[in-house]
């Protein structure tokens, strides 16, 4: 049989199987067989397309292929689960380079028809700007740059200038695809565009700008696979572009914003509230906040980006154990975008060893809000500012929030009184049936763990 | 026409991709991001034949640094991907 023909059919398995191995995702207790299935089918896709006959070489393929695993086992092993952003991030953009490279290898390779340079720039843009991209969004997420969102004057029409002249000079290359020098100037641009993107996006909006990425990687896959007429990309970079998209989609909805309102909103004046939250804060402390725990039947834990900073995971598992012996029932409630990035709360929790059929979503806790005795809220803000329901005119109004206030006791751990990310006030901290208590979300944890043991 | 055929291939793709995912619990989603980090390593299938082919220096040159990067996606992804769905269990 042909070797070509051979290899295409074991893509079409292969195909098959990353399909069936995302289907299996869709549930915690197949979920782990399916990613096995997906790296089955990448495996026998590699091994397979080393039987084609264009490769004469084998050398450096060996050497590439095993210092890259090298790096991958080291990285997967030593990323801490706080971490996650960042290297989600991180992969995003080494896979965008890696198309990126691919695309530029093709274009310099040989001289290439209108169809193919075209395709060929497309994919080698897409894999710039999800590099350099990425980068930015990695050096935000680990604080290496500013959080905050990063602007200039006149940024927006520079960098709408920016994609007009990487327009001009990839249609420049496509009239003359022998030209290096337009080669390199695409590279340039794409790189800078990425840059120029992230940079004015702030901390808060990065599960956004993470999927958004996600999926680019994937679509940067998809174009390399029509400039190199391999099926197997498209398929593959077209799973990973949808699934990107659909999370940059949820997460979107989740902050009740536009993804254009996402990416721009950093240009725009802050909107200064006129309405200033005023009421009394009402403190309690670990011991007091104990005896209420300890009375307490249904407990609703909502955590918050701020129990990833302060490593609190572990310390909410061992108070649910207690509760628990204590006949009271704990769940957690998990907004679509507390953490940093879609699912990071979920992840925590899991590690801390938290069953996932406690892991319920907003619309599933926020029915039944009036029936929890105590809402704990450690260390998040804005997913539970009862303002996004009852202020017009708040910046976060309109947005869906997890309605802990509507609980019969609310505690928030919190470090101090500053606002959340979004800068807004929280009406929350005011309420009657709100009692703050002060401190770092895994001593104020440990503290009521230890009242318990007594 | 080959173009024509590969974008069937895509919109099909495109299809089921967004039927599958959407039935993604949230709680999964970070899994689901690195998986989807290790299938966009895809691009190795690419690479390899760049990088032990004969079209020039500079394409081999390039294919091998898409194999290096496409590797790290591949192994890292999938290793991490199966760590945190380890963690998820059912008391």
């Amino acid at each position: 049989m042909d070797t070509t023909i051979f290899i295409n059919i074991v893509y079409v398995i292969a195909a098959a199987l990353f399909i069936y191995g995302l289907k299996l995702l869709g549930h915690p207790a197949t979920a782990r067989q399916g990613n096995k299935l997906s790296a089955i089918a990448m495996l026998v896709a590699i091994i397979v397309t080393l039987l084609d006959q264009n490769i004469v070489s084998y050398n450096w393929i060996i050497i590439s292929v095993l210092s890259g695993s090298a790096v991958g086992v080291y990285v997967s092993k030593k990323v801490e689960m706080t971490g996650m952003p960042e290297l989600v991030s991180l992969f995003n953009g080494v896979g965008g380079l890696a198309s990126a490279a691919v695309a530029i290898a093709a274009m310099v390779g040989s001289e290439l028809t209108t169809g193919l340079a075209t395709i060929s720039v497309i994919a080698l843009i897409i894999g710039a700007v999800t590099f350099s991209g990425s980068l930015v969004a990695w050096g935000k997420l680990s604080e290496r740059i500013s959080g905050k969102p990063i602007v200039f004057k006149s940024q927006a029409i520079a960098n709408y200038g920016l994609i007009a002249v990487t327009v001009l000079f990839s249609a420049l290359y496509v009239i003359f695809p022998s030209s290096i020098t337009f080669i390199v100037l695409v590279i340039a641009l794409a790189l800078a565009i990425g840059v120029m993107v992230v940079l004015p996006i702030g901390g808060a909006d990065m599960p956004v700008v993470i999927s958004l990425l996600n999926s680019y990687s994937g679509l940067a896959a998809c174009a390399a696979g029509f400039a190199l007429e391999n099926n197997l990309l498209i398929v593959a970079g077209a799973l990973v572009g949808a699934s990107g998209i659909i999370l940059t989609n949820i997460m979107c909805k989740a902050m009740n914003r536009s993804l254009v309102n996402v990416l721009t909103s950093g240009f725009q004046e802050v909107v200064s509230m006129d309405i200033v939250v005023e009421g009394e804060i009402k403190p309690i402390s670990a011991d007091d906040a104990f005896y209420v725990l300890e009375a307490a039947q249904s407990i609703l834990v909502i955590p918050g980006y701020g129990m990833a900073v302060a490593q609190a995971q572990h310390a909410m598992k061992e108070l649910q154990e207690l509760l628990e012996n204590n006949d009271a029932e704990v769940v957690y409630g998990i907004h679509p975008v507390a953490g940093r990035m879609p699912g990071h709360m979920n992840v925590l929790l899991a590690e801390a060893d938290v069953s996932y059929d406690l892991l319920l979503e907003m619309d599933e806790v926020n029915p039944r809000m009036e029936n929890f005795d105590v809402a704990i809220v450690i260390g998040a803000n804005d997913v539970v500012n009862p303002a996004a329901r009852e202020l017009k005119g708040s910046p976060i109004y309109g947005m869906p929030v997890i309605n802990a206030d509507l609980a019969k006791n609310v505690f928030v751990i919190k470090r101090s009184m500053s606002s959340g990310f979004a800068g807004v006030d929280n009406p929350l901290f005011f309420k009657d049936n709100t009692r703050m208590i002060f401190g770092d979300a895994k001593e104020v944890l440990n503290n009521i763990v230890r009242q318990f043991a007594d | 026409m080959i173009a024509i055929y590969l974008l069937f291939i895509l919109m099909l793709a495109i299809f089921v991709g967004f039927e599958l995912i959407q039935k993604v619990p949230a709680t999964l989603h970070t899994p689901l991001m690195s998986g989807a980090n290790a299938i966009s390593g895809i691009t190795i299938l690419a690479a390899l034949v760049l990088a032990g082919g004969e079209s020039g220096e500079a394409a081999t040159v390039l294919g091998i640094i898409g194999v290096f990067f496409a590797t790290i996606n591949v192994v890292g992804g999938y290793l991490v991907t199966d760590r945190m769905l380890a963690m998820f269990k059912k008391k």
